[in-house]
């Protein structure tokens, strides 16, 4: 794992946070002691699924809510106690699409600029690729957007004030894969203006668009690293296998003890055996026995979703 | 300052651009000064009336015609005999019986004392009493138009004047009463609605992470309803002079400054309504029940604070409502000055400080 200091070239710095609600007379822990550092111009990645505490951790660093114990800062200042002085360098753009839908592409934008004390002007080389998509569409209410649009229009929104920090919580949420491609891309080319990103999602494979990933999961962090790092820790060799009849011989895999791990994945399932010697021969060995036709076993490498997996699978047991 | 502005220019296009809200508020009180000042009355007329006449001569014939010659009864059946009086009760259609005995013109002229009978359907008491009155204020005319010839050795007579409102016009208590409900309904309910309408959308959860003080977030959703109704007050101050012959015989400048005054009063009600609910069905609820009702019921135009239990007279000295419908009676009706009202000012100043702390002291600076 890379190391990083928490020197002045941390942006975000996370500890310890523990954070709690109380969801009718129960007690439910969303982050069970996260911490994590974030380097100045760096695009940091939260990676977990639905439920494993990504917004809690977003509101918590968009003074949006108190933890119930830890320390966080954005580039040093306090979350609890410099809350004001954040909301100034903060962009934040929620998970839900949280612009006035009354009001037009325009107007909205013009809003966020005036009570940033700045305007669209002064900051439009910032947004201008963005705008420039929706700007055809500036008389447009926002309600009537795409969703897709809405997205480039909140980010613009978020963007206004020239944040120094800027905070996505699943930006990529509810929108095709050509948009979600394109807002990577623009996330790319924000990086490349020095402004430290952090994005959550629950799509492992954007991941590998980070410069580094945290794996949450069940308010716990499983591993922080680069992509490409993390998918070395995947030792195990990988298989690929597909049969003619995929429902039973998912059914099939999940019985057989000598599989270690098996789940779906594209028109693949990929698995991995208990042991080194079992291939592809004593996998099509074993499912030829079992009257599969068209079957087609080959070895992968693993990419970083495997590896989630993989993390995942032991942080369970 | 110029964040500021900006917000209350977005908060204008929020109220322009929904059209149907916009026209409930702004005709709500057309309508309610409509309905008030024709449809519901207070005022009895046209009452029918069943006339049993057994005396039958030229006194009963007299005073039978003076009953009916004015707008208050119309004798739609006559009738013979006592049996046949509770049937027409029992149809419903008749509010009062008058009956005229046998002896009638006998007795007032040998006796010296006549009976005359009025019964009324007492189902409806205040109809009934209302007629009662009616019946007896003319009877008593007709009595004093017979004893001019003869001189008594004593008489009182009462002369009744009814002071700043000679008519007894119904209007004169309920436009205070309508302008008092309106401003309630349109500052505290929708400045409520408007604030949790932004929580949520989720806009809340950007606005706070913005540099935008919570006081200010505050006053700037508060200022266009605030306009909205003085729109409202001006709509019906013109309604009750122009429509209802309804003076204002105070000052228009303090009338309208005790208005504005109001306004902000339930202002800083709907603002408190907003800061603990979440939801705008809610906020809805609570302005509802708890602003409107105790607002009809409370400020004592529909029905006299002085006859409720003690506990009920003290708990409407909690509502803004009561005091400035005696504001502005006391200004517009009776035509008084700030020095007659100068208290109850105080108090509703008293109360919009109150709420505007507690408001702002509950406006979150977080979520949850």
């Amino acid at each position: 794992m890379a190391k990083y200091n928490s020197n002045n070239m941390s942006a975000v710095i996370v500890e310890n946070i523990i954070k709690k609600y109380r969801v009718e007379k129960t007690e439910v822990t969303a982050l069970k002691g996260v911490s994590f550092e974030v380097a100045k111009g760096e695009l940091f990645g939260i990676v977990g699924p639905d439920g494993a505490g990504k917004t809690s951790l977003f509101r918590v660093l968009t003074t949006l809510l108190l933890a119930e114990s830890g320390n966080a800062t954005i580039e040093g200042h306090d979350v609890v106690k410099d809350y004001k002085i954040i909301r100034k360098k903060l962009g934040y753009m929620p998970g839900r699409f949280s612009l006035y839908q009354d009001l037009t592409v325009e107007e909205n934008l013009t809003f966020f600029a005036t009570i940033f004390n700045t305007s669209i002007e002064e900051n439009y080389d910032l947004i201008k690729d963005i705008y420039q998509q929706i700007e055809p569409f500036k008389d447009r209410r926002a309600g009537k957007l795409s969703g897709g649009m809405k997205q480039k229009l909140a980010l613009c929104c978020a963007l206004i004030h020239k944040p120094s920090v800027l905070l996505l919580d699943e930006p990529t949420t509810g929108v095709d894969a050509v948009s979600r491609k394109e807002f990577w891309d623009m996330l790319q080319r924000l990086k490349l203006q020095g402004i430290t990103i952090l994005v959550s999602t629950p799509y492992m494979d954007e991941a590998s668009m980070c410069d580094r990933v945290a794996l949450l999961q069940e308010g716990k962090i499983l591993a922080i690293d680069k992509p490409a790092q993390i998918n070395q820790q995947f030792q195990d060799p990988l298989w690929a296998v597909q049969a003619s009849n995929m429902y039973a011989l998912l059914k099939v895999m999940k019985q057989w003890e000598a599989v270690a791990s098996c789940y779906s994945f594209g028109e693949y399932y990929h698995v991995v055996m208990k042991s080194e010697n079992a291939g592809a021969s004593a996998i099509n060995e074993y499912l030829v026995e079992r009257q599969f036709q068209e079957i087609e076993v080959k070895k992968i490498d693993a990419n970083i979703e495997d590896s989630f997996m993989a993390l995942m699978n032991t942080a369970h047991e | 300052m110029k964040q500021f502005f900006a917000f209350i220019k977005k908060e204008f296009f929020h109220i322009w651009r929904d059209k149907r809200t916009l026209f409930i508020l702004l005709g709500m009180p057309i309508t309610q000064i409509i309905i008030f000042g024709f449809a519901l009355t207070n005022e009895v007329k046209n009452s029918k009336m069943a006339i049993l006449d057994l005396s039958k001569d030229a006194s009963s014939k007299q005073l039978i015609q003076k009953m009916s010659i004015g707008k208050y009864f119309d004798a739609t059946s006559v009738l013979y005999n006592y049996q046949e009086v509770e049937p027409i009760f029992k149809k419903g259609k008749i509010k009062m019986v008058l009956i005229i005995p046998q002896q009638f013109a006998n007795d007032l002229q040998h006796g010296n004392q006549a009976h005359i009978q009025l019964i009324c359907d007492g189902s409806d008491p205040n109809v009934a009493n209302t007629l009662s009155t009616y019946a007896t204020a003319i009877i008593k005319d007709f009595q004093s138009q017979l004893v001019k010839e003869q001189k008594l050795p004593y008489r009182i007579e009462t002369d009744i004047r009814m002071l700043y409102n000679p008519e007894l016009k119904g209007a004169y208590s309920f436009v205070p009463g309508v302008m008092a409900l309106i401003l309630m309904l349109t500052c505290a309910m929708m400045t409520s609605i408007a604030i949790v309408k932004e929580k949520e959308m989720g806009t809340m959860e950007i606005i706070l992470v913005s540099p935008l003080k919570p006081f200010g977030v505050v006053i700037a959703k508060a200022i266009p309803y605030m306009l909205l109704s003085m729109v409202n007050v001006i709509t019906i101050l013109l309604l009750s002079v122009y429509v209802l012959d309804v003076p204002i015989r105070g000052n228009l400048i303090l009338l309208l400054s005790e208005g504005l005054l109001f306004t902000i009063t339930s202002l800083a009600l709907g603002l408190l309504i907003s800061s603990i609910t979440d939801s705008q069905q809610v906020a809805m609820l609570i302005s509802l029940m708890g602003l409107f009702l105790p607002t009809t019921v409370f400020s004592g135009y529909m029905f006299p604070i002085e006859n409720m239990p003690i506990p009920l007279q003290v708990m409407s000295n909690m509502v803004p409502a009561k005091w400035f419908y005696f504001i502005v009676k006391t200004i517009m009706i009776k035509g008084l000055g700030f020095q007659y009202v100068w208290k109850e000012t105080c108090i509703l100043i008293g109360m919009t400080v109150v709420l505007f702390g507690l408001s702002i002291k509950n406006f979150k600076t977080r979520l949850s």
